[in-house]
């Protein structure tokens, strides 16, 4: 976030993190975000300078037209893209009827586009 | 099969990257008979700049009034300011009105005017001399491309379509492409497809400055690509920049570029961090009307932010606030309610915009049946460079998407017809070694991922809608300091869908694009359409040419190319 930015809120997210291995783990990180700033925005922030290692799907990123985003957010399935971040905790996980490929990443393509 | 190695994978034609262009090859060359592969590093159909777009696509069809191919490329080589290669632009304008036909028979459904006699309704863009773009209600051109090209490219059991893998080299033999290896991002296992024919249909370049309206996945893959491969790449040095993209507050789900038809229809004011109008300033006052051409928005734009009388996100204001309500909404009804959702009322506020990047005029160098110079090796769409020469008009590139789609999927079967299946088992090996070499790269030190961020910045301060001589120096001499990092960055390890990875190879196409677009803007000594020098202002006749550069072991060539012209 730049110094431009004024933040007025801190989400505190927390990340079901792992493969279908892996037992269940969450993780939390901190975000100060302004408001109209999205889940993915926060993801990708996570991404850029906290844990490189998060998988996340997106393409868009805000155009609302690729739908890669789709995940579990507060126990509700939605996009990451079009839904505000909020102060306190949220729980970002990854959709529960897809095979978990890892972290926030499910099997989403259709099956015959698969390699 | 060698464990090693991954799958092995045989088609007649390869489409690398499946946006508008590559659906639109895929539907030709499986017509023509050929065996398709179409795969694309994120979603099939989902992922690049067509299902973005918004707006309008160019084409004389004179459903609105009378109208000819010949005026429409008229309007193209007038707007790309001496440097369109004609006779492509010609193939773009002449065969525009079939494409814009038959995506209608396959049901894309062009709005229509049923008043007026229920024909297709074409809208005027700027730069065109009449009524000539058509589209999709309401602002969905894009999505019903895509769908309507996914659903054709559905009904034909010859293509296969690979979502999540992203190619990483051409595999090339005495001068001839015989396929490409691919990482699939799910496993991190390496892929290699033999091919007769490949076709680079990976989009644009724009996601490599920080300020874009791109999606994650136009970073400039096919370029380096096709430089890799011994291709030439053309025009490098023009990148469109669109002076009032949306900057804040977010919105969601909504071109970044719609700001431009509300200043057409309603003027709008552009104000500084003062709030005070600035643009005379730098020559024209706006007076609540949209007067002030691109280029000298932009400028404006960008030296009042740098003069620290920016907008709170570092851009500009832009503000609809004295326009009456009703007006509003007598011009763009549904809208103004989709901003409503997302909490923005123009009657109360005014929102921030700054030039984003938004096209690339520039890529691949192809003659009329789009191949490049390394035989068997096609391009199409964005990926191609020329046709629109040193700037694009509004709607020609959804067009460029589909009528170069179609024709170099039809090139590329036929090219196919006369080989036998190349056997690349050999040829791949060095190719897939770097696969293996990067995913092997564990541990600490600057990822590729925070890398990508610095050099968005940094093409977008030296490279980006103004440059000069030193700016572009000091992005030279950056790029080849990140480009001696790149073979030590860490990549995260053997994870499933290992982004980090990706990112790397991200990067490494990135930086050998950058460098071609930071040489070739730093040798154009003069200011013409997209590429603009503060230290040579103003367009230099004896620069009517393009630059044309190729890769090989000694680093980058850069040479003149006369401008094709129609005889
Ligand atoms: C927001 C926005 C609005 C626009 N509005 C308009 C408009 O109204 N009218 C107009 O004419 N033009 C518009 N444009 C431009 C136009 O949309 C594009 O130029 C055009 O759609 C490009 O089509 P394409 O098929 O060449 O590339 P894309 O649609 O970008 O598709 C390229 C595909 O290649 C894939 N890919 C990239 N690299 C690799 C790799 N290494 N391996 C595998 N796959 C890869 C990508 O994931 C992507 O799916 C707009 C662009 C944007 C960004
Ligand atoms: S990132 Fe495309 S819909 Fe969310």
């Amino acid at each position: 976030m730049s110094e431009t930015q004024s933040a007025k809120n801190t989400a505190n997210l927390k990340i079901r993190r792992g493969g279908p291995e892996q037992p269940e783990r969450h993780e939390t990180f901190d975000f100060p975000f302004e408001d109209g700033q999205s889940v993915l925005d926060a993801l990708r922030w996570i991404r850029g300078n906290k844990d490189a290692s998060l998988a996340v799907r997106y393409s868009c990123i805000s155009a609302n037209a690729c739908k890669e985003c789709v995940m579990r957010i507060d126990g509700r399935t939605g996009y990451a893209c079009t839904t505000p971040l909020r102060a306190g905790e949220m729980l970002i996980e990854p959709l529960p009827n897809k095979r978990l490929i890892r972290d926030l990443v499910t099997d989403t393509l259709p099956p015959d586009e698969r390699l | 099969m060698d464990q090693n190695v991954g799958q092995y994978l045989e088609t007649d034609v390869l489409i690398i990257g499946a946006g508008g262009a590559g659906m639109y090859g895929a539907i030709s060359a499986a017509k023509a008979g050929a065996n398709v592969i179409l795969l694309d590093k994120s979603i099939v159909g989902r992922s690049g700049a067509t299902i973005m777009a918004q707006m309008t696509v160019a084409a004389a069809i004179g459903e609105e009034e009378p109208d000819d191919w010949r005026f429409h490329l008229k309007d193209t080589i007038t707007a790309g300011r001496g440097l369109v290669d004609e006779p492509l632009a010609q193939i773009l304008c002449e065969m525009a009105p079939a494409r814009i036909w038959e995506m209608e028979d396959w049901g894309i459904g062009w709005a229509r005017s049923v008043a007026g006699g229920n024909h297709i309704t074409q809208a005027h863009a700027p730069g065109h001399d009449r009524n000539r773009c058509v589209y999709v209600d309401f602002l969905s051109t894009g999505p019903a491309s895509s769908r309507t090209l996914r659903n054709q490219v559905r009904k034909y059991d010859n293509i296969r379509r690979i979502s999540d893998l992203t190619v990483t080299d051409i595999v090339v033999e005495d001068g001839k492409a015989v396929g490409a290896v691919a990482l699939h991002l799910e496993s991190g296992e390496p892929v290699t497809i033999a091919a007769k024919a490949t076709i680079i249909a990976t989009g644009g370049l724009t996601s490599m400055y920080n300020r874009n309206s791109a999606s994650a996945n136009m970073g400039g893959d096919g370029f380096a690509l096709g430089l890799r491969a011994g291709a030439e790449l053309i025009d490098m040095e023009f990148v469109q920049f669109f002076p009032i993209g949306h900057l804040a507050p977010r919105l969601i789900g909504m071109d970044p570029i719609m700001w431009d038809p509300f200043r057409y229809k309603l003027g709008g004011r552009l104000l500084n961090g003062d709030m005070e109008e600035f643009t005379q300033n730098y020559g024209t006052a706006e007076d609540g009307k949209y007067v002030v051409t691109r280029d000298m928005a932009t400028y404006a734009i960008v030296k009042e932010v740098e003069a620290g009388r920016g907008s709170p996100h570092g851009g500009a204001w832009l503000s609809f606030e004295h326009i009456p309500k009703p007006d509003l909404r007598a011009a763009f009804g549904p809208v103004i309610d989709r901003l409503a959702k997302v909490g923005i009322d123009l009657t109360k506020m005014a929102i921030e915009v700054y030039p984003i990047a938004h096209y690339h005029m520039g890529g691949l160098r192809v003659n009329d049946s789009l191949t490049t110079n390394v035989s068997n090796l096609f391009a199409a769409g964005e990926a191609v460079g020329g046709a629109n020469g040193a700037n694009r008009l509004s709607g020609n590139a959804i067009t460029e998407a589909f009528v170069f789609g179609e024709l170099a999927g039809r090139g590329a079967a036929e090219a196919a017809k006369g080989q036998t299946m190349p056997d690349i088992h050999d040829s791949a090996r060095p190719y897939l070694e770097i696969i293996t070499n990067a995913g092997a790269r564990t541990g600490d030190g600057p990822n590729p991922t925070s890398a990508i961020t610095e050099l968005q910045k940094l093409l977008q301060q030296d490279v980006g809608p103004f440059r000069t001589g030193e700016g572009l120096q000091r992005a030279v001499a950056a790029i080849s300091e990140m480009q001696a990092e790149l073979p030590h960055m860490p990549t995260g390890g053997a994870i499933a869908f290992n982004q980090q990875l990706g990112d790397w190879f991200g990067l490494r196409n990135m930086l050998a694009v950058a460098e071609t677009i930071a040489t070739a803007a730093l040798a154009r000594t003069e200011s013409r359409g997209a590429h603009q020098r503060e230290d040579f202002p103003g367009l230099d006749e004896a620069w009517s040419y393009n630059q044309v550069i190729r890769a090989d072991g000694d680093g980058l060539h850069i040479s003149r190319g006369e401008v094709r012209q129609l005889s």
